[in-house]
């Protein structure tokens, strides 16, 4: 009988996941029509299928796209890693005053919306000479991603055991010691899942992508946006372009999926 | 011991990556060499430019040493990034596109290199060439500011076999009243009587709205920039547009711009549609369209003028930002030239020739044969607009289904809002266009100066 | 900060370390200013990166809402003082703005918590594709949104071709204009399908962390799975929910591109987001744009403020070892 249960779940649970990733299935199959077919009405199941639509998007030149896009994902992830595990390991492990502001502070960040600051950025930019440039994109990235990133990483330092701490203190560990010797190695899980969700925002960043950009720096996602046609059909290559756009976040979500759980699991929130 | 080496290849490998980024300006390749210029282009992704950067290698071939780089965006991304970049002089991009709209408006600003000495000062451009209308639309005193690659204006397309079948025939220069009565016919289950853009925008719902208002005796604003978008006629012409939605139009009106009614027309659904005359080259094409053959087109139905089609250009124009305005002229001029047109008919196919730009393109003869279903009718409207005056009355500003002020985007966005819910049935016409009035004048103010 | 001391995941740490002996008070408090020197020194980098690209911005945002200035008429930037601010008090759309942004924010929230709970609880075992069915599901996040939006109004809600319609036909019911009739709810299912993978993956944590043994004692205890789930797991999965709907709710405020690609603002679905990409973007009034930006931000605040004090308050505590 329970066995039953456990099967009529795990059937409801396959049905369940394959209706709410529809939409994304329908988009990978729009991408093998042609644009007719992609249109019709009703809509067409038994058409021919050909790769014509990926073809017109590497036509397109598409690598220097994804180039700049794993750069300036890779490169402020980095960054953020770099800042948020010391930052976040002083406001969970340490005594800092205050605390709770500094926390505050950093989420506060990300309160103003972008269409707000776009063009004080742009402004600020212009001036430096930094429009059209993947450094800048990096760092923008990186201070877009870095209070989540705090937020999260302070939750899973505070799930550290004390014991272990306090062992390594009493054992003459200094900070660095206690720090790289001690705590990351428990923290890799959670570390590898703040990295992949820093990713996946800054891959799919497209507002600032956009307006402060032109071709060298220019990422996926701008790239992706211009598929839209204001003078014809584009369903069936837009999707392709988004095919593949996301199939690097897909590969990087599978294989940190199982670390992303564990990671979340030792404590999004104590 | 472990955790320590682990430690240290980690900052290691940061330590690389940083540098490795720091030394990388972006994969798009950064500038060229000193004798080399790079060309970027800001474009919109119409079918007519994607040709143009697919042909850009025969301008790159005979002009060696520039570059061409396009960036092509979708148009309301368009309009923000290079409005963005023009107004603060950032200088990103040397050649932009622009619709007639934004040319009179940047040209008088200052923004856009007059290319009137470099186009008439070559007598094998043939400047005179360029339709009249549109060449009136994107000059300022004499000035003009941008080379039209595309031009368009606004058709009433109709299926003859959903006519035929109902027993019906058509003049071609029908009135609103008239296609109203014939949509109602042809209301069926099978289609809608007829496609009217219902997309809020003002470049999307109040494109055709505004010449129904028009030639419905209406318009924004009086020779004084009195708004009157409450005035009577205005208020019959909205009042026309949504009942005649409601009873035979096609389903979800709010969603439907230039696309989806193209997508609706091309599968049979619907039996009527007005909009931009570029919709009858890609309906004629065999390959794409389900009902090449099929269509047949007449001008903009009228009331109580004599024509309503709108007048629409891209075109490209050289900021004054640029640091390569030579090299930039030289491709702008390339690419709205009667050589381009020739070579995008032996290239890429006689149909894909950019309309409405030049009268030569329709003495072509390959064009002539290869588009003589939809050229006639293109060039016959697209000659008989008139942009200074299209309406009843007099208007202080030259353009059709827009007002060629700042303001105008904004006002015509509120308002077309405004629209959108009374197609939906959330407000009532009157209501909206009170509203609208407001904002119209409020804009109509700043013009009084 | 921890309400269980001892570790969940069965990590051997030392049994029982004797406290430090007592120190007299001067070497506690040398060594206490030493931690706090050191914990500073860790932050720093943190909080001068975040100002420095963050707040520079946001000052020169409060700069320009002072000013009067229409990107076409550069001539005629000038000194304005409060009246963008006027403006945006006053404008009848400000407060149907935040109507639409509290109501399409909220279900949209609320609405992906609720749905993320289902999926978590059904993912929370061990079964037959496991890994599959967990990347399923967290697909839609991944995608850019833009794109997503766009395959939505095309592919799915559109009232010819789109499937939910064809859907609604297959068991006879008649087809939606979605856009036209529901503009709101249609900007509420995408934001729910997009934003529901975020509220799994965090609950599904919470889920997992449970411990193994204190739920086995409770049904052993003769509690049925329904009322150890209120009982049990709901109280424990409370801080999990916080964090979820904390950030998931300052990410959903700002967005705006399902609103831009498929309603357009109208219908109910102007939040403030939109209306501030409209005032930049379309107004091209850079000055009220900041205004509203600024407005924008103190709003927040004081919501966040208000929910960080009086209901998240177990999450605050920290920084005690």
């Amino acid at each position: 009988m329970r066995k039953l249960r456990g099967s009529l779940i795990t059937v409801a649970t396959w049905v369940i996941a394959l209706l709410f990733f529809f939409p994304v299935a329908w988009m990978v199959f729009t991408s093998f029509k042609t644009e007719n077919a992609a249109a019709a009405i009703p809509p067409t199941i038994f058409t021919p299928l050909s790769f014509d639509q990926y073809a017109a998007v590497f036509d397109r030149g598409m690598a220097s796209y994804l180039l700049n896009s794993l750069m300036a994902s890779v490169g402020s992830t980095l960054i953020v890693l770099l800042l948020a595990i010391p930052g976040a390991y002083a406001l969970s492990v340490r005594p800092i005053k205050r605390i709770q502001d500094v926390l505050f502070f950093f989420i506060s960040t990300r309160f103003l919306p972008a269409a707000a600051s776009i063009i004080p950025v742009f402004f600020i930019l212009k001036t430096l000479g930094a429009l059209d440039n993947i450094n800048a994109m990096i760092l923008l990235y990186a201070a877009m991603n870095l209070p989540i990133a705090i937020w999260m990483m302070r939750s899973f330092f505070s799930e550290v055991p004390t014991e272990i701490i306090e062992a390594a203190q009493i054992d003459g560990a200094n900070l660095r010691t206690e720090m790289t010797r001690v705590v990351l190695p428990i923290l890799l899980p959670g570390i590898a899942a703040v990295a992949l969700i820093c990713f996946i925002f800054s891959w799919n960043e497209y507002f600032l992508a956009t307006l402060l950009t032109t071709f060298d720096a220019r990422t996926t996602p701008p790239f992706l946006a211009s598929f839209v046609d204001g003078r014809g059909q584009f369903l069936a290559v837009l999707s392709a372009a988004s095919t593949l756009a996301v199939m690097p976040v897909v590969v990087a979500g599978w294989l940190a999926q199982k670390q992303l759980v564990r990671g979340l699991a030792m404590g999004a929130v104590k | 011991m472990l955790a320590r080496r682990r430690a240290l290849a980690i900052g290691a490998g940061l330590a690389i990556s940083a540098i490795a980024l720091s030394g990388c300006s972006g994969a798009g390749g950064g500038g060229g060499s000193a004798k080399e210029v790079t060309l970027t282009l800001a474009t919109v992704n119409n079918p007519q430019m994607k040709d143009m950067e697919e042909l850009k290698g025969t301008f790159e071939k005979q002009n060696p040493g520039i570059k061409v780089n396009f960036v092509q965006m979708e148009e309301g991304d368009l309009r923000a990034a290079v409005t963005a970049d023009v107004a603060s002089g950032a200088g990103q991009y040397d050649i932009v596109t622009v619709g007639a709209y934004e040319v009179p408006q940047w040209g008088a600003l200052g923004w856009l290199k007059d290319l009137t000495p470099a186009l008439e000062s070559d007598a094998s451009y043939d400047v005179k060439d360029i339709l009249e209308p549109v060449r009136k639309a994107i000059s300022v005193d004499g000035k003009q500011y941008a080379a039209p690659f595309y031009g368009e204006s606004s058709i009433l397309m109709y299926n003859k076999e959903m006519f035929a079948a109902a027993g019906l025939t058509i003049s071609n220069n029908p009135t609103w009243q008239e296609v109203r009565e014939y949509a109602k016919k042809l209301n069926t289950p099978d289609h809608a009587g007829i496609c009217l853009r219902g997309k809020p925008g003002w470049g999307d719902l109040f494109a055709p709205l505004t010449t129904v208002v028009q030639t419905f005796g209406g318009a924004w604003y009086d020779e004084n920039w009195k708004a009157q978008v409450n005035a009577p006629e205005f208020k019959e012409a909205v009042n026309f547009y949504v009942d005649t939605l409601k009873e035979s139009g096609e389903a979800d009106p709010v969603s439907n711009s230039f696309t989806e009614c193209l997508n609706l027309l091309q599968t049979g659904k619907v039996a009527m549609w007005y909009d931009a005359s570029v919709a009858a080259s890609i309906l004629e094409d065999p390959k794409t369209s389900a009902v090449a053959g099929k269509m047949g087109y007449v001008h903009a139905p009228t009331y109580k003028t004599k024509e309503s089609g709108w007048l629409w250009s891209w075109n490209l124009a050289v900021p004054n930002t640029t640091k390569n305005s030579d090299a930039a002229t030289t491709f702008v001029k390339w690419a709205t030239s009667k050589e381009y047109q020739q070579l995008v008919g032996t290239t890429l196919g006689w149909t894909r020739v950019p309309p409405g730009a030049r009268n030569s393109t329709y003495s072509i003869p390959e064009y002539k044969e290869a588009a003589k279903a939809f050229a006639p009718i293109t060039l016959e409207v697209m000659n008989s607009v008139n942009p200074v005056q299209p309406g009843l009355n007099p208007q202080p500003w030259v353009g059709i289904q827009y007002v060629t002020i700042p303001e105008f985007q904004d006002v015509g966005n509120q308002v077309a809002q405004l629209v959108a819910d009374a197609i939906a049935g959330r407000t009532t016409v009157d209501e909206a266009l009170d509203k609208g009035q407001v904002i119209a004048q409020v804009a109509g103010d700043k013009q009084k100066k | 900060m921890s309400t269980i001391t001892s570790p969940t995941s069965g990590l051997a740490g030392p049994a029982n370390p004797t406290p430090p002996r007592a120190r007299d008070k001067e070497s506690i408090s040398l060594a206490g200013k030493r931690k706090a020197r050191q914990a500073r020194g860790l932050v720093m980098p943190a909080l001068f990166f975040s100002i420095a690209l963050t707040q520079i911005p946001f000052l020169v945002t409060i700069y320009f809402s002072f000013l009067d200035w229409n990107q076409l008429r550069p001539n005629e930037i000038k000194f304005t003082g409060l009246s963008n601010y006027v403006t945006v008090f006053t404008g009848s759309e400000f407060f149907s703005s935040l109507v639409a942004t509290v109501t399409i924010t909220g279900s949209a929230v609320i609405l992906s918590l609720l749905f993320g709970l289902l999926f978590a609880v059904l993912l929370d075992r061990k079964f037959f594709g496991q890994g599959v069915v967990r990347t399923l599901m967290i697909t839609p996040f991944l995608i850019m949104p833009a794109a997503a939006a766009l395959i939505w109004k095309w592919s799915m809600l559109d009232a010819n071709v789109g499937m939910v319609n064809v859907g609604l036909k297959l068991i006879g019911l008649p087809p939606v204009a979605w856009n036209t009739d529901f503009p709101a709810l249609t900007i509420i299912i995408l934001l729910t399908w997009q934003y529901t993978p975020f509220m799994m993956l965090i609950l599904l944590a919470g889920l997992q962390s449970q411990s193994r043994e204190v739920l086995e004692a409770a049904s052993v205890d003769g509690a049925g799975p329904w009322r150890t789930f209120q009982w049990m797991t709901l109280p424990h999965l409370r801080q999990y929910i916080e964090i979820a709907v904390l950030l998931g709710g300052i990410m959903l405020l700002q967005v705006f591109d399902p609103i831009a690609i498929m309603t357009k603002g109208t219908g109910g679905t102007k939040t403030l987001s939109y209306l501030l990409y409209e005032r930049a973007f379309i107004g091209l009034d850079i000055g009220q744009a900041a205004a509203f930006g600024v407005v924008t931000v103190i709003i927040t605040i004081v919501v966040a403020t208000i929910a960080l004090r009086t209901l998240f308050r177990v999450f605050m505590e920290g920084g005690t070892r």
